[in-house]
């Protein structure tokens, strides 16, 4: 059994490359000034960005193929804050909440906090059950 | 400024095609912390029976982002961009994307209402490959928030 706890970084460099990689150039995401005009404390990370590294547990526990993850959903309900020069950790746990033996599927339901703050919610992940033919 | 609850139930024409590459598949992977060879190795991603390296479970976003911004930047729909905060996010995926595709995304808004004085915004990309098969179904929704 994989597991499905994990804490991933973040800084401000990797908010750029994400911005680069995903094409979400909001400036609420890089510039401090932007951000706080719109009254946000400092540079937040994209919750999409938030979502694509807690989801790296699940594709971990479907033995690395992606293609197992058959679909995946969250709500934001909390702000990943990015201070320059920090590096800002996010808890990423799950639970196996539901197997479906005839499907061959599995629902996982995640859990992501950063400063003792959820900030996702309700996430989960349909997979194809490890070891089972895909 | 209130969203325009007419567009509610609007399609647009179908976005793209967006050429999906090995490296913008590596660079996702990258930035979201996706270890698995699949997502950079096209060996690796072969052994596990896929054409080529195969893209992280949230990368559609990229594609989606794309197609919704029709929506987001058309003065009509009412839609502040500094004001929105993402609610949700989820993704279908019929098939795995794969470097290689060519994939086009038609846009659709689901829900375009005024709530307890927030916009509130739920819209729909279905991604298609170049045979028009269904690849990924990505629904988001926004919240613009209101003044004051």
């Amino acid at each position: 059994m994989s597991d499905l706890t994990r804490t991933v970084t973040v800084d401000r460099d990797r908010l750029v490359a994400y911005a680069a990689a995903s094409g979400d150039q909001n400036p609420i995401h890089q510039d401090a000034d932007v951000a706080r005009r719109v009254g946000l404390p400092d540079v937040i990370a994209h919750g999409m960005w938030t979502m694509g590294a807690a989801l790296e547990v699940v594709t971990d526990y479907v033995g690395g193929d992606p293609a197992r993850v058959l679909s995946c959903q969250t709500r934001f309900t909390g702000m990943v804050v990015v201070p320059e020069g920090e590096t800002v950790e996010v808890l990423v746990t799950g639970v196996v909440k539901k197997v479906d033996e005839a499907a061959g599927t599995e629902t996982l339901e995640l859990s992501a906090t950063c400063a003792g703050e959820k900030v996702l919610g309700r996430c989960q992940a349909v997979v194809r059950r490890p070891g089972t033919q895909a | 400024m209130p969203v325009n609850p007419d567009y509610a139930g609007r399609a647009y024409p179908p976005a793209g095609p967006f050429e999906v590459t090995r490296e913008q598949l590596a660079a996702f992977a990258d930035a979201v912390g996706a270890g698995s060879p699949a997502h950079r190795d096209p060996e690796a991603a072969r052994a596990m029976g896929h054409p080529d390296v195969v893209a992280p479970p949230t990368f559609a976003v990229r594609l989606a982002q794309a197609c919704e911004a029709q929506l987001v930047e058309d003065p009509g729909a009412g839609i502040d961009f500094s004001r929105v905060v993402h609610g949700q996010e989820g993704f279908v995926h019929h098939r795995p994307i794969t470097a290689g595709d060519r994939l086009t995304g038609t846009l659709h808004v689901d829900t375009m209402r005024e709530a307890g004085g927030h916009g509130m915004v739920a819209t729909r990309v279905e991604l298609v490959d170049a045979d028009g098969a269904a690849v990924t179904t990505v629904t988001s929704t926004i919240v613009v928030r209101g003044e004051g």
